[in-house]
């Protein structure tokens, strides 16, 4: 599948590299320029996987472009709201809220008609200038008992946005005691959009108070032989339906996913499942490591975005469960699915080979997304993360090396014991060994770049202007990236992918997904609307070069 | 007949202190849309820059073009020692990376919280870089203070306008050109507006001017900061014209732009509310023919008589009907005036906004024209207009996008206008002003009220 680009091969790319991160780096003032060269990486692979050090998670420089969100977009954006049972409150003026209010078109499927759904709501205490001056917790307070009484929800989460740290409101307080007065759970976030770098100190508060106040508070269990977890998978487009349809044909019992299609049940149960795996490492690694820690619960990092990665990741889940009966299952699901995918790679290959991709996005979508290019043989040149760590580009072997600063030790890091009751170790230390010789290494993730090719360049929190500067050295054939650039990737003549949302379209993981995403690519690579354009280097002729299949 | 006749007048805002499903933006968005519509102008955002992303993300959705909004991108320590530090250097990279001609700043929530002095930020900034000598021509640099717990995003888009006359306008020699301060309206009403000033013969000044930087055409070279916009110099000659045009409802008697010109240059002010439906376009028209002393310029009273004449045909398929409207205070005075002209009864008139003038102005566009005056609702979420408009049995809804749900609901059609527009295609181009605007929302509202009665109907008749 991956004749294209092996890792590590070193692609023909024209300008070289090198002189494109110089190009990039030339445009920037000396001390800009000198931050900018550490996260903009020329990529190296060494036969025992290592790549060169980029420098990520750290402050974006003031009054560059940058597709970063807060920390509050991190928390309730992105890994709570996506709850539908749960009454997600933000606790501030009206922005934050109404921003976040369904705008990554998360999908959920209610049970039925009696089941609570609040994904079409936007809940804000609207802070004003009274509240500012005064205080808003008796205002918070107010509006979470409103909360109960006119939507019944299972549980009512807090989100502080910015003026709330400064004005000191003790929103955790009142979440104790609305708790205490209603009787449902009700649980704070310290998400103050200044708090850090970028969302991700969002996704660890999340992690954090999940954790803490929700996972492991119902004990019972529905029947299931193999029963998982589904982490860092938020069902943007429909990608955990289509995962669940998977799962349920292979016998697995899917307990709760982290935060796609799910309810607050779900998490309070999560830990009585037996493994747990792991979409979005960035988002969501730090709660698969508290269940470790706390439950026994081992992690496997999977992919269901590719076919051939789906194919991978359904079978090392059975791998993991060591039973025959699921093994074949897996491999009868794959037979099944496989022969669509097969044909319509088929058709669009002819007209997708050798084209070239990159990726900005995400923490996690812009390593995966490089396998369903993979598929129809389109290279990935470029390819960064908005809000990743280091980790999420070099592996998890760096953790020990990666310097915890000043950004980092200010979102808490929980301390978490074994319980003392529920601990229940689902693997010995002598399985665990025996599955890692056979290849199947748990709590680990390899990164993006030792799976990226030599050559090929990494930029972490790219701004506007490196894309565009990008655009004009490389002429890639598609770029994928988020709603905030991509109508300056159109403007520049280049098709755009959202990856953030999809476009609205969709799902895009398993099988049927990896074929809707073929199609996609190939009626955007190739839509006859490109050829009324053309870009800035088809006019100016010092420009021109030959692409490399030519 | 008066706005207290109607006994089912709210007064009050929403019953509840919690707001579900807003019907309003924040502030500083509203800023950075009337910053985006000046000529080489960068929006910049001082606080944390998740506000950036997300006003960006948002306005992108409705406009489908590019939106660079620059942050400070503040941090905990920043929001404790303040955020001058990042602001300045912020401001240099824009200045590097964009050379703007003006760079907008608006604070946020964050920085009115900590009491950032930004204005002062930017004096030193300003004098910090002339005497370092080391960079290009600055920009001019406006700052504008919009908190967002204080007013909605048409507080924030005024406010931006007024701090662009205030802190750009100078004496000027007088001109026989006329400022139009159109509010917030689509690129494409901005459009049409200068075709009518041309075709009198008036040389207009429009602030903001979004009518090519939120929707650009498709170039050879991507521009980094679009094309178009009002020029800094149109805004520094606006004290020399004689006239200013101020779109807005709701605005009479604030401290806006017009009421600045008038009172520090002497400039004429004409308030009114925006020029939508006949009554309300033909003052419009009338106050053209008195500043250009030109009648109407023949294709803009032949487009008159057409859209009479479109109302005389569709009559009856609007009459009686009931409609709840929302969205910005100034919009829906504007869309109610236009409902009770073509005979549509508005039953419910709700804004997130709460200037306080909503009900006043509603009852001067179209207390002579309804028996009894719709339910004016000031401050309210889409919570309080679902509950409200329960039992008012309406008909269709006209609105933005967020209203989509209670139109699935209830199963009546929603008439997509204004701000933001996520789910249709093309609202940038959507024309609500003039004739020309009227015209093609009686179109629009009375085929999807005809495209609901097919639909619903048993027989799927094909003539209608």
């Amino acid at each position: 599948m991956s004749e294209v680009l092996e890792a590590g091969s070193p692609p023909a790319l024209t300008p070289p590299p090198e002189e494109v991160k110089r190009e990039l780096l030339a445009g920037y003032p000396t001390k800009v320029a000198r931050k900018r060269a550490h996260h903009i990486v020329v990529n190296a692979v060494d036969p025992e996987g290592t790549v060169p050090e980029i420098a990520a998670n750290v402050r974006t420089i003031p009054g560059i472009i940058t597709q970063r969100g807060c920390t509050y977009a991190g928390c309730k954006g992105v890994v709570l709201g996506p709850t539908r049972d749960i009454v997600h409150l933000t606790h501030g003026p009206i922005g934050c809220g109404f921003y976040s209010w369904l705008t990554r078109r998360n999908q959920t499927r209610p049970k039925g008609p009696e089941d609570l759904n609040f994904l079409t709501y936007c809940f804000s205490t609207d802070m004003q200038e009274e509240q500012i001056i005064f205080g808003g917790e008796k205002k918070l307070r107010q509006a979470i008992q409103e909360a109960y009484e006119l939507f019944q929800p299972r549980a009512i989460t807090i989100f502080a946005t910015c003026p709330v740290g400064l004005i000191g409101d003790d929103i955790h307080a009142v979440a104790r005691e609305m708790k205490e007065k209603l009787g449902i759970n009700v649980i704070a976030f310290s998400c103050e959009g200044y708090k850090g770098v970028s969302q991700s100190a969002g996704h660890h508060i999340a992690n954090n108070g999940l954790f803490m106040h929700v996972v492991g508070l119902d004990d019972s269990t529905e029947a299931g032989k193999f029963r998982v977890n589904l982490l860092g998978e938020y069902n943007i487009g429909g990608d955990a339906f289509e995962i669940e349809r998977l799962f349920e044909e292979c016998g697995l019992t899917l307990v709760a996913t982290f935060s796609g299609n799910s309810t607050y049940e779900q998490f309070a149960r999560a830990h009585t499942a037996d493994l747990n795996l792991v979409m979005c490492h960035r988002s969501i690694n730090y709660m698969a490591d508290m269940m470790e820690a706390r439950f026994g619960i081992p992690w496997l990092k999977v992919n269901f975005l590719g076919a051939e990665a789906t194919a991978k990741s359904l079978r090392k889940i059975a791998a993991y469960f060591e039973d025959p009966e699921l093994a074949a299952r897996v491999e009868e699901v794959i037979v099944r699915e496989m022969p669509a995918v097969a044909a319509l790679l088929e058709e669009v290959r002819g007209r997708l080979a050798g084209k070239k991709a990159m990726l900005f996005v995400g923490g996690s979508r812009a390593h995966h997304y490089q396998e369903l290019f993979r598929e129809i043989g389109m290279e990935t040149i470029a390819a960064g993360y908005e809000f990743a760590h280091r980790d999420d580009y070099e592996g998890r072997r760096v953790l020990p090396r990666i310097k915890v600063d000043a950004d980092s030790r200010n979102i808490e890091e929980l301390q978490v014991e074994p319980d003392p009751r529920r601990y229940s170790p689902r693997i010995t230390p002598e399985d665990q060994a025996r599955l890692a010789m056979a290849g199947l290494v748990l709590q680990d993730y390899e990164g993006m770049m030792p799976t990226m090719a030599c050559g090929t360049l990494v930029v972490d929190d790219i701004s506007h202007y490196e894309t565009e500067k990008l655009i004009e050295l490389y002429r890639p054939d598609i770029i994928c990236a988020g709603i905030k650039e991509k109508y300056v990737i159109q403007k520049s003549g280049v098709p755009m992918k959202q990856l953030h949302n999809y476009d609205y379209s969709g799902p895009y993981a398993g099988f049927q997904g990896a074929i809707n995403f073929y199609r996609e690519i190939d009626r955007m690579v190739n839509s006859k609307v490109w050829r009324y354009l053309k870009a800035p280097w088809q006019e100016h002729p010092e420009l021109t070069a030959t692409y490399v299949w030519e | 007949m008066t706005a207290a006749v109607s006994h089912r007048h709210r007064a009050q805002g929403s019953p509840y202190v919690s707001t579900t499903n807003a019907c309003k933006l924040c502030t500083p968005l509203g800023a950075c849309l009337a910053f985006r519509g000046v000529e080489g102008a960068v929006p910049f955002l001082h606080g944390s820059q998740g506000c950036a992303t997300y006003m960006r993300r948002y306005i992108i959705s409705h406009f489908r073009e590019p939106m660079d909004i620059a942050s400070s991108s503040l941090g905990e320590k920043h929001a404790i020692y303040g955020g001058g530090p990042n602001l300045k250097q912020g401001l240099k990279n824009v200045v590097d990376k964009y050379q703007p001609q003006l760079i907008g700043v608006a604070t946020t929530c964050l920085t009115e919280t900590i009491g950032d002095d930004v204005p002062r930020m930017v004096r030193e900034f300003v004098q910090e870089c002339q005497a370092g000598g080391e960079m290009a021509p600055l920009p001019r640099i406006v700052t504008v203070s919009s908190p967002s717990y204080r007013g909605t995003h048409m507080e924030g888009f005024h406010g931006a306008v007024r701090a662009l006359v205030e802190q750009l306008a100078q004496a000027a020699p007088p001109s026989a050109a006329v400022n139009l301060l159109p509010g917030l309206v689509s690129p494409a009403d901005i459009r049409y507006l200068k075709e009518i000033l041309r075709d009198f013969g008036l040389t207009g000044i429009i602030l903001p001017d979004i009518s090519e930087t939120l929707d650009g055409p498709q170039e050879m070279t991507y521009r980094r900061i679009p094309a178009g916009g009002t020029p800094l110099t149109d805004i520094a000659a606006m004290s020399g014209s004689r006239a200013t045009l101020e779109f807005g409802a709701t605005l009479s008697g604030q401290d806006t732009a017009g009421r600045l010109l008038a009172q520090r240059f002497g400039v004429r002010l004409f308030q009114m509310g925006l020029p939508l439906g006949l009554r309300e376009t033909d003052r419009f028209f009338g106050l053209l023919e008195t500043l250009s002393g030109r009648e109407n310029p023949r294709p803009h009273a032949l487009e008159r008589g057409r859209l009479l004449d479109a109302l005389v045909d569709g009559h009856k398929y609007v009459f009686g009907k009931r409609a709840v409207v929302y969205g910005e205070e100034d919009l829906v005075v504007g869309l109610t005036a236009f409902l009770a002209e073509i005979g549509v009864r508005p039953v419910l008139c709700a804004s997130g906004g709460e200037s306080g003038h909503l009900e006043a102005a509603m009852a001067r566009v179209c207390g002579d024209l309804l028996p009894e005056l719709p339910v004016v609702w000031g401050g309210v979420d889409f919570y309080d207009i679902a509950q409200e408009a329960q039992g008012l049995a309406p008909d269709l809804l006209i609105g933005h996008s967020k209203g989509y749900h209670l139109a699935r609901a209830w199963g009546i059609p929603l008439i997509r206008v204004g701000f933001p527009i996520h789910d249709r295609f093309g609202g940038q181009r959507l024309l609500h002003l003039g004739y020309r605007g009227a015209q093609q929302l009686l179109d629009r509202i009375i085929n999807a009220l005809l495209a609901q009665k097919q639909a619903d109907s048993p027989v799927g008749y094909g003539y209608l």
